[in-house]
């Protein structure tokens, strides 16, 4: 699973950092930002959520 | 305060400082979003009310046909809302583009995530000398005892002024935005806090301190130093955002868990769910409604809006929207799916987020670990302040 931030969607609502840190980050503005190429498979539940919780709709999974 | 003629049809002639709808606005919005989704009034001019996530969200995006130019949502009686003491508003939430995104870029590292976790150990610190004075009474006043009492000392400090000042601000920040259909009260609480601020502004000129203010003035944007109309609006609008909405939100909490002793117990056997009840407190009880301003004629779902009509950014109906969320009206400690808007939606989302999630976990934690089991005092009277911003102002709670 890889997963992508649109960052004109993202207002920093921090929502997917509070979720899944060892998936995000958000710098100084509240911008998101992946930290990682690839979901390793035991946080794929928290990519899931952090999509499902996103109030912008920003995050989204991305198809091979 | 001025009384209002009591609302007969909700979705032709609503009232959001009616009584009903401030004590208990949930079951208008459930009628509304079914007969009549986006209901309207002439009280305080043409005000449209949405109540479905879907709308409020979108028009929140829509910068172009709802501007922020106007956010109250009970305007000035005189119908005249530009606010003479304030030139350039309250920016960045009183403005668009371009004034907003510079001002916002200003505002927002003070209130960054780890900028947030710097102000935890004050927090936490307030919280229990606050507990300390009521926990062997047996009974306290959660409302004014503790949640009104928390939140505007960590923005004092944050604004560099004396915490010693924290019952002047409330009362300000109450005239401006809970009695602002009192246009004498209204008007003596801005006065106050601009005066206030002026004189904060002259001091820090000539003794800069490592506060917001003083980083404020020291700021240039394009090589000029900022007017100090916006200084003053910008200090004004952290003071008047960072009261009212986390009080209201720690008060509305505690009032649930004080009616909910299950939810109580299930805090305290499991602190790790606390982040995600915090999350779902907030989208049962946002505080906060917000105002817009049609910039021209248009149909908005069938709705005739003109230009100067106010829309109200109803963000609390929003999150109780079946559409989106299951089971609504029921508080589910760790729902898994919260996409809320407690903090808006889209260019405006509130700048104060990470401090308010702060505060209300933080004064929420430090409560059950002090008093870990409570309920509403049967004979006392609770009393809600709505508007632009819902809360309980009064909340007398027992514990053993």
């Amino acid at each position: 699973m890889k997963i992508r931030i649109d960052p004109d969607k993202c207002q920093g609502h921090a929502r997917c950092y509070a979720l899944a840190p060892e998936l995000f980050a958000v710098d100084d503005y509240g911008q998101a930002s992946v930290l990682v190429d690839e979901v390793p498979p035991a946080l794929v539940d928290k990519a899931t959520l952090a999509i499902a919780n996103c109030p912008e709709y920003a995050i989204e999974s991305v198809g091979d | 305060m001025p009384r209002t003629a009591p609302v007969s049809d909700w979705s032709s002639d609503f009232d959001v400082l009616d009584p009903r709808y401030v004590a208990d606005p949930f079951g208008i919005w459930d009628d509304l979003r079914t007969t009549c989704p986006i209901a309207h009034t002439e009280r305080r001019g043409s005000t449209w009310l949405p109540t479905r996530y879907g709308d409020v969200t979108a028009m929140a995006h829509d910068i172009e046909h709802f501007s922020s130019r106007k956010v109250a949502v009970i305007p000035m009686g005189s119908g005249d809302e530009g606010d003479r003491q304030l030139e350039y508003g309250l920016p960045p939430i009183s403005s668009d583009p371009p004034l907003h995104t510079w001002t916002r870029r200003l505002l927002l590292p003070w209130f960054s995530h780890q900028r947030v976790e710097t102000y935890v150990p004050l927090t936490r610190q307030l919280c229990r000398g606050l507990l300390d004075q009521v926990v062997d009474n047996g009974h306290a006043d959660a409302a004014v005892d503790y949640a009104q009492q928390i939140p505007v000392r960590v923005i004092a400090r944050i604004l560099g002024v004396s915490s010693e000042m924290s019952d002047a601000f409330t009362g300000w920040v109450r005239d401006v935005l809970e009695f602002a259909d009192d246009e004498v009260r209204r008007t003596h609480g801005a006065d106050q806090l601009l005066t206030y601020f002026h004189s904060q502004l002259d001091l820090r000129r000539r003794e800069p301190g490592d506060d917001l203010l003083s980083e404020l003035l020291a700021a240039e944007v394009d090589g000029a130093p900022l007017d100090d109309g916006i200084v003053l609006g910008m200090a004004a609008l952290v003071l008047i955002a960072g009261v009212d909405t986390t009080w209201s939100a720690i008060g509305s909490s505690l009032w649930h868990l004080a009616m909910h002793p299950e939810d109580q117990k299930r805090l305290v056997a499991e602190p790790a769910l606390m982040p995600t009840a915090t999350e779902e407190l907030l989208r049962a009880f946002a505080p906060v409604t917000m105002a817009r301003v049609v910039t021209g004629d248009l149909e908005y779902q069938g709705c005739p809006m003109k230009e100067g009509d106010k829309v109200l950014m109803n963000f609390p109906a929003a999150n109780r929207d079946p559409e989106v969320f299951d089971r609504p009206d029921a508080v589910v400690l760790d729902r898994a799916l919260n996409r809320h808007v407690a903090f808006g939606s889209g260019i405006h989302r509130c700048a104060g987020s990470n401090l308010a999630r702060m505060e209300l976990r933080v004064a929420l934690e430090e409560w059950l670990g002090a008093i870990p089991s409570f309920a509403l005092e049967q004979r006392k009277e609770i009393e809600w302040a709505g508007g632009q911003v819902r809360g309980p102002r009064v909340l007398p709670v027992v514990f053993p």
